[in-house]
């Protein structure tokens, strides 16, 4: 069996070298790249994301990576995001005071957390969802986060989609979205890139499931 | 669920090299930063910091080097600090591998540094580094505590407390707190100092400096410590970081 095709996007966010480590170690065939027609063809694409939503939205829409991931998921091909490529998935972002329209795959809104010590950095553990394939044999792990934002709530999905979105909560001040597994789009909170082993697996979970599609 | 205390292994890096001797026999080179890191990620370090003591620019492109090959194999959060003056000097970091990046003396002589490096990348790369110490000679601060400069050598005059707090507002995501009073004695972190300046910011801390047993660690977390940081007793196997951890447990301090 051919490893399968990933391509992290590369629109100047995010620490897209270790992502890029991360998904070889795990076995992918990865490739660092914006060009629309190899993130449209690959088997899986991730998007990185560090700093503030809005900047992080101006870069993806700098390299048309919100046409390139909506088409995409309109397809059914899998797209993986990571910390504040998360987060532009959700509806819109507050950062500041200043509101930021996301990608909108999912409704609600990013915003501060509300926690005694923010940033939440660290090693922190999940409550997985039920089924989840990302978490599956992880599913008690320490996983790495760095953030100051997150969706603290997951609205129900218009539409009567058949299948609902299967949420991981964890806890910083109160409850969070820690990753969401929505048929094509997965995404985390945390850095799986920077999760050591646990990360890795969580990883590989995702690379196998590119191949079962 | 709550966030686990941090374990950080410090190694001093110039040219490319770990500096203060590191004494262990299983190690195939143990001057070379790469291998010491991953030996720490092995032994379960939940973040690796680089301090880049080269002294010319030349002497740092290694260092580039170094944190570049150690990401391609370490897979924890990976912090560099030392001689980082201006945000190009965090960008080339950045690019190189490293998630965090330090700051010390050049935000001190110029404190909208901070503010400049939190509005470019964000807050959560940036870790003020205060090397402070307990006011003897000199005019006394309001806190006791003064920042200095040159390895602990030079007072500023500067409350520690006071800046931390700003450094804060404007920006810093982490404090890295070292205590150069503590530093190099194993007697324990400075544990008063850590909680004056737990009290003022609500981002993380890093307790630095003073390490030599195990229980020191746990009482630097009790103190408000979100994370704890060694050099020499790692490097010299008093105890490894897995022992830290152990004890960090079995005081019921969650850890990973």
């Amino acid at each position: 069996m051919t490893s399968p095709s990933v391509v992290v996007l590369d629109y100047g966010f995010g620490n897209v070298r270790s992502a890029v480590r991360a998904l070889e170690r795990v076995g992918a065939e990865v490739e660092l790249t914006a060009d629309p027609h190899a993130a449209a063809e690959a088997d899986g694409l991730v998007v990185p994301g560090v700093g503030a939503f809005a900047s992080v939205m101006t870069g993806l829409r700098a390299v048309r990576g919100d046409q390139i991931i909506d088409r995409r998921l309109a397809g059914g091909r899998p797209v993986l995001g990571i910390c504040v490529g998360m987060q532009v998935m959700f509806g819109a972002g507050e950062e500041h005071g200043v509101h930021t329209e996301g990608l909108g795959e999912w409704p609600g809104v990013v915003d501060r957390l509300d926690a005694p010590v923010v940033p939440h950095m660290g090693w922190a553990t999940v409550s997985p969802a039920e089924g989840s394939v990302l978490f599956d044999g992880v599913e008690d792990e320490y996983f790495y986060f760095v953030h100051s934002y997150a969706a603290r709530s997951f609205p129900p999905l218009g539409g009567g989609r058949l299948t609902p979105p299967s949420v991981t909560w964890a806890t910083h001040g109160g409850p969070f979205v820690a990753a969401v597994e929505n048929g094509p789009l997965a995404a985390t909170q945390f850095h799986p890139e920077k999760s050591g082993d646990a990360g890795a697996h969580l990883l590989t979970n995702w690379v196998r499931s590119l191949k079962e599609r | 669920m709550a966030v686990a205390v941090r374990v950080i292994p410090c190694l001093d890096v110039d040219a490319g090299r770990v500096v203060k001797g590191v004494n262990f026999a299983d190690l195939r080179d143990a001057g070379d930063p790469v291998e010491l890191a991953r030996r720490y990620d092995a032994e379960g370090a939940d973040e690796i910091t680089f301090l880049d003591v080269s002294a010319s620019s030349g002497d740092r492109q290694t260092t580039y080097d170094v944190v570049g090959r150690t990401a391609e194999e370490v897979f924890v959060p990976l912090t560099v600090g030392g001689g980082v003056r201006s945000t190009e000097d965090v960008d080339r970091l950045l690019r190189a591998g490293a998630d965090k990046v330090g700051v010390n003396t050049a935000a001190i002589a110029r404190p909208d540094l901070v503010q400049e490096i939190a509005q470019r990348f964000g807050s959560q790369v940036l870790v003020l580094s205060v090397d402070a110490r307990r006011v003897v000679d000199g005019p006394p601060t309001p806190s006791g505590y003064e920042v200095t400069t040159h390895g602990g050598r030079q007072g500023t005059g500067i409350d520690a407390v006071t800046w931390a707090r700003q450094a804060v507002e404007l920006g810093a995501g982490e404090v890295l707190l070292n205590s150069m009073d503590a530093d190099g004695t194993t007697a324990g972190f400075d544990l008063e100092m850590l909680a004056a300046v737990r009290e003022v910011v609500a981002v993380p801390l890093i307790a630095s400096g003073g390490a030599g047993t195990p229980e020191h660690f746990v009482a630097a977390a009790r103190a408000g410590a979100d994370a704890l940081l060694a050099a020499s007793v790692f490097h010299f196997g008093v105890m490894t970081v897995a022992d830290v951890k152990q004890h960090l447990r079995d005081a019921g301090i969650p850890v990973r």
